[in-house]
């Protein structure tokens, strides 16, 4: 056992991307509180929910979040999901035209969602198959599902933007449970299971093994294929998931805009989150805190005056910023690989 | 004494297409030909069939406006060719159009004179280009995030510039540039034209060929395609010309930018986008392989005219869903890469 | 003999990475006209020495002279403009391109109009012609050449380049004997010509066919610098691995073909199991507790035959019986799931998982086996990571290390560990000490035998004939993706007879 000293483990911990994301949202809440002293605030409104900035950053949150967390799976093994954008809008169509044509009950809220989730299964696994047995690079195949999956939710809505009303419905995307949005608390619980799901059982490691090494991987008997098609089948469901909980806080999809461009904001998630596009070691909960901060960013630059139109130019910001913290502790750590590379040489 | 004796793998045989793939070694055609040829070919095919379905396709007038309406988009796609055939690829084109056309248009409010506001405009694309460059080789940024990053931020300063669209004056003579001139005067409207613009467009593609074909410069960009090590070990010039290729698409999104903005008259925030996956679709649908190393500027012209023929024989026919498009280019897009991987053959 | 001045001169060179020093003080002098072999067991800093020549690393101290003037490199383009060329082992090349174009990239003939393509084919062609190589299409791709020629195109891009130092690391390790023949006459012809060549090999036959002088190093230091005729074979691998040669034969005593009731069901039957372009139509059998040796040179079928009892590649025909009873291999999930292990030749790729830790590329293939949903707990994990270090003595003894960071023999235990945690029934090892140092190598092979005294049956197989002989009961050889024959070890069986068998066969042959 080697004894770690506190420095060390600081020093770890300044490089870990996590911290930095960490650090980005405290610095944003600040500037915002440094204008308004009173922004963090949070209150009990008469109907008994929490209103406040934080509130609505959690809320605005959690799509982002639901999308990164599949999406840090299918990055783990080296992959990339261009199409869990189209998977929303898809949820979305979906549930809007079910929950249309239902009548409004808990049971046809039920039944939307249910759909929306399996349709959004077939596209992920479309991606998985694509990627792990016909061995189409992901970038492409996903581009394709992308392309083709809006087009298809605008064919499921013949073009139009569907609105539809179901109580059931709104509750989840705009309810409250003891104050908190309820659409939060789901998303926590989904990274809660997503968690649990890759860190109690062996799919994580195995998920970073096929990310590393692929061809190692098969040599250890690990079956990369069921592996590839699960992971994009878990982001497919999970921007099915999103999708219908962007479209049910205002009961309708708007085919051309719903989940529009949110796969970049996703794999930004992603990489604030510090799990590399190249694959392998990966981090649920950076990419949670990344997508907090996306979400934090997107609040502060309206609350800050700015077109939210604008809101791109900060996250760029943001994005040079931490790759450049990053890429300092990286090229630093690189130096060092690049010299240690020929250990094996040297220590054998 | 150890006694070792050593000797090489014979070559287990080959699967169908790889014979397939001999035969045509053997009769003298280059395989790296084959996508880019095939394309062509697709875009023969729309074409007559295009004729016989509906009519008017193959005549000077329609013929001469494919080209004038698509010149931004071949030269979007000529820039993508060598960031893609060095293995790189550039998210920021589409969003950069639209910083430099709103930036290009308001200029010429302000009073700019043409040229000016020209040189003005295709300098704003080399900024974001060597900004892009300068992150993906001094900061070992991966290529993706860094034009991400880049996209945002060209996104977000145009819609700081203006969240509406802004017009050119009617007497500018940015305007002209745009102006279609009749070269062959036919009967019944058909008439033979050409623009500044594609007169632009072709003088890139012919130095983009040359480029890539006759210098030093260009076979470095197919050589770090092909193994970006050994470019490296072989002692060319690798960090440089991963910088200049970013370069080169930013700049020529600047062009591309001149071209579209003369053509239209307008400019918005929310020009291009989603132009970058297009672009990157007609990149590839040309034959150039996303891992780079394969590929013709040629393609890519073919690309682009592939994908700008098909919204217009869409268009002819009048009874497939608009929403249709999209599926239709991912359609498109999937053939080709199938076609690709039957024919480049896998590393060893 | 001494009446050039060296034109590369490397004086006191020390290169040091975290926590270790990979050179410390060497000198290297390489004369104009020779073949100078750099000798050294892996982990001796050949490649870390080379490395500093070509401008890839940058030494902390020392100094490089090349003809006479001090030269600080920053690259390997200025290791190219100081006229030093090297060809790594890996070939550095790029496939997508045409062959004349690998051998002139960067050198390319211009006019006024950019390349001139024809005077770039012409100028490949003959630089190729200089290496035996004139009827080579130029314009083809280098995809469609095998490594070996692709090796000679690299070092054309020497020629082309007029070098004056060239580098060949470990050229001859994928080349067959005509091939080094070929290799030995351009490296011959070259040094006649005044380039001084620094050669990299293992095989010491090779060495004394072709060095003129050789420098040896030992962990990161210089050992000596000799002419080829001062110092004979034993000498040298003293002097390499710093302990007699014999103690390693001393490692483990010969072993002869254990008795073995007649009629013992086999373990494992293969009946016409082949591969198109791998391995024609071959029975075999495995026996509880033995070690069966493959004995072949590479590309004889001996991998491939393992490949095939592993499921690594699929079967073309034939059948595999356990036990009895037939199996279907498709994959390597499959033999995992009858406890069968292999370990590959390729450790790098085929291996080692780099950036998991220790614990996990042990607990990798039990993981896999038993599926992703049922997780082997924390601490058997760290039960079955504990033995492994222990059993194979893996250093450091850290089980949350990322692999990467050891070096290749503890990686390879650690793979040994990773396939002993499933309990095999069938341990395939392909070349399991190549490349690793003398004290792992020992480890290994008394893991080999302390496996089969324990009932598991090994397939062992090793270019090194003699380590194939000492561990084996039986041995297979093959020739020529066939099995030509299977000997009951004993006495009368030696490297010697092994390589007479397979010469033996091609005479039959050309009788036939």
């Amino acid at each position: 056992m080697t004894a770690t000293t506190t420095r060390e483990r600081l020093g770890a911990l300044a490089s870990t991307p996590l911290v930095w994301g960490l650090v980005a949202i405290v610095v944003l809440l600040a500037i915002n509180s440094l204008r308004d002293p009173g922004y963090l605030g949070v209150e009990l409104a008469a109907s008994g929910r929490l209103t406040g900035n934080p509130i609505d950053i959690l809320r605005t949150a959690a799509p982002l979040l639901m999308i990164a967390l599949g999406m840090t799976l299918v990055v783990a093994t080296g992959g990339i999901d261009l199409s869990v954008g189209s998977a929303m809008v898809i949820g979305g169509a979906v549930s809007m035209e079910m929950l249309q044509a239902g009548d409004g009950s808990v049971g046809s809220a039920m039944a939307a969602l249910g759909v929306a989730l399996l349709i959004t299964a077939v596209l992920g696994a479309i991606n998985g198959v694509l990627v792990a047995f016909v061995g189409l690079q992901p970038f492409i195949t996903t581009l394709v599902t992308m392309l083709a999956g809006r087009g298809l939710a605008k064919v499921i809505t013949e073009g139009q933007n569907t609105s539809a009303s179901n109580e059931a419905f709104r509750w989840i995307a705009n309810g409250t449970v003891l104050g908190a949005p309820v659409v939060f608390l789901i998303a926590l619980a989904i990274l809660v299971v997503v968690v649990v799901l890759v860190r109690t059982t062996a799919l994580g490691m195995l998920i970073e093994s096929i990310g590393i090494d692929p061809k190692a991987s098969r040599m250890a008997g690990v079956d990369r294929r069921s592996l590839l098609v699960a992971v994009y089948v878990i982001s497919g469901v999970l921007g099915g998931v999103a999708g219908v909980f962007a479209t049910g806080s205002v009961m309708t999809v708007d085919v051309s805009n719903t989940g529009l461009l949110l796969e970049l904001d996703a794999i930004l998630a992603v990489v604030v989150g510090g799990t590399a596009l190249t694959g392998g070691r990966f981090s649920l909960a950076g990419a949670a805190i990344g997508a907090l901060l996306i979400a934090t960013l997107d609040k502060t630059v309206v609350f800050l005056g700015v077109s939210s139109a604008a809101t791109p130019a900060f996250k760029a910001v943001v994005i040079v910023a931490l790759c450049l913290l990053q890429s300092a502790t990286i090229r630093e750590r690189l130096s060092r690989v690049r010299l240690r590379a020929p250990r094996r040489e040297v220590t054998a | 004494m150890t006694t070792t004796i050593e000797r090489p793998h014979a070559a287990p045989k080959p699967p169908w297409h790889r014979r397939a793939i001999e035969r045509a070694r053997r009769r003298g055609i280059d395989v790296r030909t084959l996508p880019t040829g095939a394309a062509g070919i697709i875009l023969a095919v729309m074409l007559v069939y295009g004729e016989v379905a509906y009519g008017q396709v193959l005549q000077a007038s329609t013929l001469s406006n494919l080209l004038i309406n698509n010149a931004h988009f071949v030269i979007l796609a000529v820039g993508l060719s060598f960031v893609i055939l060095a293995g790189g690829i550039d998210l920021s084109v589409g969003a950069v159009i639209a910083v430099s056309s709103v930036a290009g248009v308001m200029l010429v409010g302000a009073g700019w004179p043409t040229p000016l506001a020209i040189a003005a405009m295709i300098g704003i694309g080399t900024a974001f280009g060597t900004a892009s460059g300068v992150l993906v080789q001094h900061f070992g940024v991966q290529p993706f995030i860094a034009t991400l990053a880049m996209m945002f931020l060209a996104r977000g300063l145009a819609s700081m510039l203006s969240t509406t669209p802004q017009r050119l004056p009617d007497d500018s003579s940015f305007r002209l540039l745009g102006e279609p001139w009749k070269l062959i005067d036919g009967p019944r409207v058909n008439d033979l034209m050409a623009s500044a613009g594609l007169v632009v467009a072709v003088v890139v593609v012919v130095v983009a060929a040359i480029v890539l074909q006759r210098t030093r410069f260009g076979r470095t960009v197919y050589a770090i395609g092909g193994s970006e090590s050994s470019a490296a070990l072989m002692g060319l010039r690798v960090p440089r010309t991963k910088l200049a290729i970013y370069v080169i698409s930013g700049t020529l999104a600047g062009v591309a930018a001149v071209v579209y903005t003369a053509r239209l008259g307008t400019a918005q925030n929310i020009t291009g986008m989603g132009w970058e996956l297009t672009a990157i679709a007609a990149v590839v649908i040309g034959g150039t392989l996303l891992t780079g190393g394969y590929g013709y500027v040629v393609g890519s012209v073919i690309g682009a005219l592939v994908l700008g023929l098909m919204t217009v024989l869409i268009t002819r026919d009048g009874g497939v869903p608009p929403e249709m498009t999209t599926i239709i280019t991912g359609g498109i897009l999937f053939v080709f890469v199938m076609l690709q991987r039957a024919v480049v053959r896998r590393r060893r | 003999m001494e009446p050039r001045p060296p034109i590369v001169e490397m004086r006191g060179i020390t290169i040091e990475f975290p926590g270790v020093k990979a050179l410390d003080g060497v000198d290297l002098r390489l004369l104009p006209g020779e073949v100078h072999t750099l000798m050294g067991e892996n982990g001796a800093g050949k490649s870390t020495l080379i490395k500093a020549l070509t401008g890839v690393y940058r030494f902390q101290e020392g100094e490089l002279i090349v003809a006479g003037e001090p030269v600080r490199l920053d690259g390997t383009a200025s290791a190219q403009a100081a006229g030093i060329s090297t060809v790594y082992q890996e070939v550095n090349l790029c496939e997508n391109l045409s062959i004349g174009e690998n051998v002139m990239l960067g050198q390319e003939p211009r006019t006024r109009l950019g390349i001139d393509w024809r005077r770039l084919h012409a100028r490949a062609s003959e630089a190729l012609e200089a290496l035996g190589l004139g009827d080579l299409d130029t314009r083809q791709s280098l995809s469609t050449l095998s490594l070996a020629v692709q090796q000679l195109v690299a070092i054309s891009r020497a020629i082309v380049a007029n070098a004056k130092v060239l580098i060949l690391d470990e050229p001859t390790s994928s080349l067959d004997a005509n091939e080094v023949a070929r290799l030995f006459a351009v490296m011959r012809d070259l040094r006649d010509r005044g380039v001084a060549i620094l050669f990299v090999s293992h095989f010491l036959e090779q060495v004394y066919e072709i060095s003129d002088r050789l420098t040896v190093l030992r962990n990161g230091r210089h050992q000596g610098e000799f002419a080829i005729d001062e110092i004979d074979r034993s000498a040298l691998i003293s002097l390499m691995i710093g302990k007699d040669a014999d103690t390693l034969d001393a490692i483990a005593q010969k072993r002869e073909a254990a008795p073995r009731e007649v009629d013992a069901e086999p373990l494992l039957r293969a009946r016409g199991i082949a591969r198109r372009g791998a391995i024609v139509p071959t029975d075999l059998e495995l026996h509880a507790g033995e070690v069966l040796g493959f004995a072949g040179l590479l590309g004889s079928g001996r991998t491939e035959l393992a490949r095939l009892l592993y499921g690594a590649d699929r079967l073309d025909a034939g059948t595999i019986e356990l036990h009895g009873r037939p199996v279907a291999l498709t994959s390597p999930a499959a033999a995992l799931r009858h406890r069968i292990v292999f370990s590959s030749e390729n450790r790098r790729d085929e291996g080692i998982i780099r950036d998991l830790t220790v614990r996990e590329n042990v607990v990798l293939a039990v993981q896999a086996k038993r599926g992703w949903l049922r997780r082997i707990a924390t601490s058997q994990q760290r039960t079955l990571v504990d033995d492994c270090i222990a059993r194979f003595d893996v250093r450091p003894a850290q089980p949350e290390r990322r692999i990467g960071t050891l070096s290749g023999g503890n990686q390879q235990k650690v793979l040994l560990g990773r396939w002993l945690a499933t309990d095999p029934e069938i341990v395939i090892l392909d070349e399991p000490t190549r490349g690793i140092d003398v004290g792992a190598k020992a480890d290994i092979q008394a893991a080999v035998l302390e496996l089969a005294s324990r009932g598991v049956a090994v397939i062992f197989i090793s270019s090194e004939l003699d380590e194939v002989v000492r561990l084996s009961d039986r041995i297979v050889v093959l020739k020529d993706h066939a099995v030509i024959a299977t000997l009951e070890n004993g006495p009368d069986v030696t490297s010697e007879t092994i390589v007479a068998r397979i010469a033996d066969a091609d005479t039959q042959e050309e009788a036939a």
